[in-house]
Formats: structure tokens, C-alpha cells, sequence
């Protein structure tokens, strides 16, 4: 039996690995949410003065990362490991980001989730004593999402009112065995989860499912409740998603109306016509490594789990008419 | 008049595109396939050529137009020209609006760039 | 997953229930509109090239033409996928629709080069069409002769 496992999914950090330097960049149109004071760097454009948004997504991951390392007093030479992965087919931009930076290398996909995928694995790596410092880091564009998942952006045709708007943006931790706050305190590994949803127009209710199992799985082993956070955010089930866990966790006994938040939905204000909200590895990633990150630091917020959520289906499983499997992590983010 | 009509015609015509996108999943390629054989079948059982003598443009501009045009070709060559006007009378008669697509496409795609969003 | 269990079944009802339908009124409303707008302004066209001494018939060729090289040069200009925003199927169904098909693929895979990007990628769409609308036409070609014999 693990001594840091509990329950079945979840494992609580020994020495709880600390934050010690984040960063977030935006493409212009989350440049105009509500959380643009808190962004590292906002584009003014998407194309970022590269020559294709593939090569554009890749710069801005590999400048979170840099700005993150440097956010946290380092340089590149004393982090260990660099964990990163976003949407793109074989997770390209993480790939060519670390073929610049030279750190040791781990891509990992988690679809949307990834963020959290990354800090489970990178509070496991320090925590175990494999590492004193890392990176974990995603990123998403809408170009180039759109252009692999959708349709051409110039091609005329309507958005479904539940599909959401693929974040353009990249976020970075630097996890360290350093004692400081903020902390990663517990992580809760969810199961890939499909309730037969099959529409990839509507991301929020196919994920919603998992990110409910999560959490009460999170709650069952760790015995906290609610009241124990002050903030539950989920990554990006949009605000369709957001509706049916508020509403089916109450069902099961958890009330958490008052403390709940969805990245996706908080990242655009409504007016900016992004449908049900926002979407990609950044979504929760930037408001993680931006509003949340910062608020910690202030003590505005002092405990807060963070579900990122998944849906980790392809073009090709959609075409062949496969439902979404999806996934939801949960890290705590506490300042002890 | 003909404006008139073709407006009222063509409208109709795509609103049961709309119809279509909006009460199903259909995506606007599968709308498309789907009104071009439409088009061809209407045309082949002799119902699209009234709605093309009343709405003129307004039923040939629609995709259904296009498939009624390779179906009036395809019909004309075979009277003229038997089994093997089968194989030539579609294409001939699109031919004008094939070929646009084709250069004016690929003309537009070199000229321009997709614009972010 | 062919066979979904209750709890599939009883979550699909509720998203079912709870999903935001499409403001169906406005967009026919918008879809005619639009798509009577196109249709109209290609009857312009043809009237144009009939009064010039052409058969209604002959007139129809040269409108496809111009329509479809409108509807590419408003895709490069990158204002056709807004009027689809707006129009739906009103702007799809339109030839238009099937040069902005055609154009939109093509003009975003050009960083994949002139052959694969371009060329290949111009008929994602157009393509499909293209082979649904010659096969039908051909098998009712066939049906058509078999029937005269």
C-alpha cells in the first residue's frame, strides 16, 4: 500500500511541491477578457510575426516557458524536466518549443486537461525526489485548432450555440521542492469517462460527466467537502458544461454553487461572441497561471482545486461517428 | 419580375438548407452533397425543370442548379449522341462553371491570406 | 459503444433538454434573405447577358462564371465567411457557397505547399460534391437512355 495514496485516485504530496514562478500569454481576443491585467503578454495578432500559426503557437509556448523560469529567479540550465503538450497532431508545438530550449523532454497529451496532467506528473517527479525544479506547460491556438479539428476559418458557416472558441495562448509553472506558497497539495487522477455524447460541437456536456466523477471521486478520498476550498474551477466545460456539474453534483450532494467557477466561461466576457465559451489546453492554463496563480499570492484565494478537463477524441474517431471519451485531473493549489 | 421570382425562389431554396443545418448535424459540405444530388434527381424525374422556367436564377444559382445543369447535359448528349453521351454531357455542360471554380479558386488562394479571427 | 446503459441514455436526455437550440426563426428569416439576395443579384447578371442577344440558356454559363469568381474574391477578401455568420445556408447553398468551399481550404493550406496545400486540399469540400453530382447525373443519363431504347 502507497503511504501517499488516497482512497483510489488520488495521492496527497509529502513535501507539497511549491509555484514558484508562473506566466501566461493571450492572443488579442483573450487579450480583451476580463483577466487582462493579470496575462504576462498579450499579442496583438495571432500570427505573432512567424510565418505560419503553427510556428506562432510554438513561440508563445516556448516564451511562457522562458518567462516562467525566469519569473522564478532560475535559468534553463536548473530545470530538470520540462513537461508540455498541447492540441496539435503528434503535440508539435511542445516538441519544437523543447527543441529550443534544451530541457529534458516529456510530452504528454491531456487534451484540455494537459495543464493538469503535467503538474500531477511534475508534483510526482519533485515530490519524489527526481527533481528540484521543472516546467509544466500547454498551449493551444484558435488557428490552428480550427484548421485541424473544424473547418477552414474563411469558410462561411455558423457556429453551433454550444461550441466554444479554442483559446489562443500559453501557460507555464515552474514546480520546485523550494518551501514556498502557493503549494500543490493533492492530485486526483480522474478516468477516461464517455456518457455517449458524440456531438464535437458540444465539448462542455460530453466533459462534464468526467469532471463530475472527478471531483466527487476527490471529495470521497481526501474526506474534504466543498467548504474545505474556497474556489472549485473547472478547465473548460463552457457554460452548457458548467450548468449540468453544478446541477447534477447537487443531485449527488454537493453543493458548490457558491464557489464555482469555469475557466472557459470566465476567460471571454459573453459579448464576445465565443458561444458557450472558451476552449484548448490555454484556457485553463492561462487563468490558472494568471488569475489564479496571482490571487494566491495576494491570499485572495488560499485553497483552490482546479478539474482541467479533456476530450480526447481526433477527426478520425469523429468521422468514423465514435463518442467523445473524456478525462478530468484535479490538482489542490493550496497556500499552507 | 424575374428578379423578383428568383429572389423568392432562391430563398426558399435555402431555407430549407438552414432547415436542414439547423434541425440536423449535417455539416454545410454534407448540405451541399446533398443538394446537388437532390438537384440531379429532381431534374432527372422532370420536377426541377418548372421550378427553373419560374424562378430562373433562383433555381439555377442554388446548388440543385448544378446538378439539374450536368442532368440536362447528360440528357441532351444521350439523344444526341446515344450511350456515350452518358459519359460527356454532365461535364460539358458544366464545364464553364467547373473550370471557374477551379482557376478563379486557385487564383484567389494564391492572391490571398486567410485573415485571423 | 453501439449499446449506450441507462445512465448514457439518461444523461443524453439531459443534455438533450438542456442544450441551447439555434435561433431557428432568425436564421431562416436570415437564410432567405440572404440566399434571395444572391439568387437576385445572379438574375441581374443573367437578364444582363440576355439583353446582349443571348438565349436564357446560353446566359446561364456566363452567370455561373461571374457568381463563382464573386464568391472566391469575397472569400479572399475574407468577408464571405461573415456574411455566412450571418446567413447560414443562405450563403452555403448559393454557388457562391461552393467557390468560398473551394477557396477556403485552399488559401489556409498554402504554408503545405502548392500541390498537397493548394491543390489538393481545394476539393475537401468541392470535391465530394463534384462526385455525387457527376455520379447521379450519370446513372440518371443511364436510366434515361436505358428507358429511350
Amino acid at each position: 500500500m502507497s503511504i501517499k495514496k488516497l482512497g483510489s485516485q488520488t495521492i496527497r504530496f509529502e513535501n507539497p511541491p511549491s509555484i514558484i514562478g508562473t506566466a501566461s500569454i493571450v492572443g488579442p481576443k483573450e487579450g480583451q477578457g476580463q483577466f487582462k491585467d493579470y496575462y504576462d503578454l498579450i499579442l496583438s495578432d495571432n500570427i505573432y510575426a512567424e510565418s505560419s500559426w503553427e510556428k506562432a503557437e510554438k513561440k508563445i509556448l516556448k516564451e511562457a516557458i522562458e518567462i516562467a523560469i525566469k519569473n522564478a529567479d532560475l535559468t534553463t540550465p536548473k530545470i530538470d524536466y520540462l513537461i508540455a503538450g498541447d492540441l496539435l497532431n503528434q503535440i508539435i508545438s511542445a516538441g519544437f518549443a523543447a527543441r529550443e530550449l534544451e530541457i529534458p523532454f516529456l510530452g504528454i497529451y491531456g487534451a484540455c486537461s494537459t495543464l493538469a496532467e503535467g503538474v500531477t506528473l511534475g508534483s510526482i517527479i519533485v515530490d519524489g525526489g527526481f527533481a528540484e525544479n521543472l516546467v509544466a506547460a500547454v498551449s493551444s491556438h484558435f488557428c490552428t485548432a480550427e484548421r485541424q479539428f473544424r473547418f477552414p476559418l474563411e469558410l462561411g458557416n455558423q457556429r453551433s450555440p454550444t461550441s466554444q472558441w479554442t483559446v489562443t495562448g500559453a501557460g507555464a509553472m515552474v514546480l520546485s521542492s523550494k518551501q514556498q506558497n502557493p503549494r500543490v497539495t493533492l492530485a486526483t487522477t480522474g478516468k477516461v469517462i464517455d456518457m455517449g455524447e458524440s456531438d464535437s460541437n458540444n465539448m462542455g456536456a460530453a466533459m462534464a460527466p468526467a469532471a463530475i466523477d472527478t471531483i466527487i471521486r476527490h471529495f470521497q478520498d481526501t474526506g474534504k467537502t466543498p467548504d474545505d476550498y474556497d474556489l472549485i474551477v473547472t478547465g473548460d466545460l463552457g457554460s452548457l458544461g458548467k450548468e449540468i456539474t453544478e446541477e447534477l453534483l447537487k443531485q449527488k450532494g454537493y453543493n458548490i454553487s457558491n464557489k464555482y467557477a469555469d475557466c472557459g466561461v470566465l476567460i471571454y466576457y459573453p459579448e464576445q461572441d465565443v458561444h458557450a465559451g472558451g476552449s484548448g489546453c490555454a484556457c485553463s492554463a492561462v487563468v490558472t497561471c494568471g488569475y489564479i496563480f496571482k490571487e494566491m499570492l495576494k491570499g485572495q484565494y488560499n485553497k483552490v482545486l482546479l478539474i482541467a478537463t479533456g476530450a480526447l477524441l481526433s477527426t478520425t474517431s469523429s468521422q468514423q461517428g465514435e463518442t467523445i471519451p473524456c478525462i478530468a485531473h484535479a490538482i489542490s493549489l493550496e497556500n499552507l | 419580375m424575374d428578379v423578383i421570382n428568383a429572389f423568392i425562389v432562391g430563398g426558399l431554396i435555402c431555407v430549407i438548407g438552414q432547415i436542414l443545418m439547423d434541425a440536423t448535424k449535417l455539416t454545410p459540405a454534407h448540405v451541399l452533397v446533398f443538394f446537388v444530388t437532390s438537384g440531379a434527381v429532381l431534374s432527372g424525374i422532370g420536377l426541377y425543370q418548372p421550378l427553373v422556367d419560374i424562378g430562373k436564377a433562383g433555381a439555377t444559382i442554388p446548388l440543385t442548379g448544378f446538378g439539374h445543369n450536368l442532368v440536362t447535359g447528360v440528357i441532351q448528349d444521350v439523344d444526341e449522341y446515344g450511350l456515350l453521351g452518358v459519359f460527356t454531357g454532365g461535364l460539358r455542360a458544366a464545364a464553364g462553371g467547373i473550370t471557374a471554380a477551379i482557376v478563379f479558386g486557385y487564383l484567389m488562394a494564391v492572391i490571398f491570406n486567410p485573415k485571423p479571427k | 459503444m453501439s449499446a449506450f446503459t441507462k445512465e448514457q441514455k439518461d444523461y443524453q436526455k439531459l443534455v438533450k433538454q438542456k442544450r441551447p437550440k439555434p435561433p431557428m426563426l432568425k436564421n431562416i428569416i436570415a437564410a432567405f434573405a440572404v440566399g434571395g439576395t444572391i439568387c437576385a443579384i445572379g438574375q441581374v447578371i443573367l437578364n444582363f447577358f440576355v439583353s446582349r442577344g443571348m438565349t436564357p440558356e446560353q446566359a446561364g454559363a456566363p452567370t455561373s462564371i461571374i457568381m463563382i469568381f464573386l464568391g472566391a474574391l469575397l472569400t479572399g477578401l475574407g468577408v464571405y465567411d461573415k456574411i455566412g455568420k450571418f446567413a447560414g445556408a443562405g450563403s452555403v447553398v448559393p454557388i457562391t457557397g461552393f467557390a468560398n468551399s473551394i477557396v477556403s481550404p485552399a488559401m489556409e493550406f498554402k504554408r503545405e505547399g502548392y500541390v498537397f496545400g493548394v491543390a489538393a486540399k481545394m476539393f475537401v469540400i468541392a470535391g465530394p460534391v463534384l462526385v455525387y453530382g457527376i455520379n447521379s447525373a450519370t446513372i440518371i443519363g443511364l436510366i434515361y437512355y436505358l428507358i429511350k431504347l
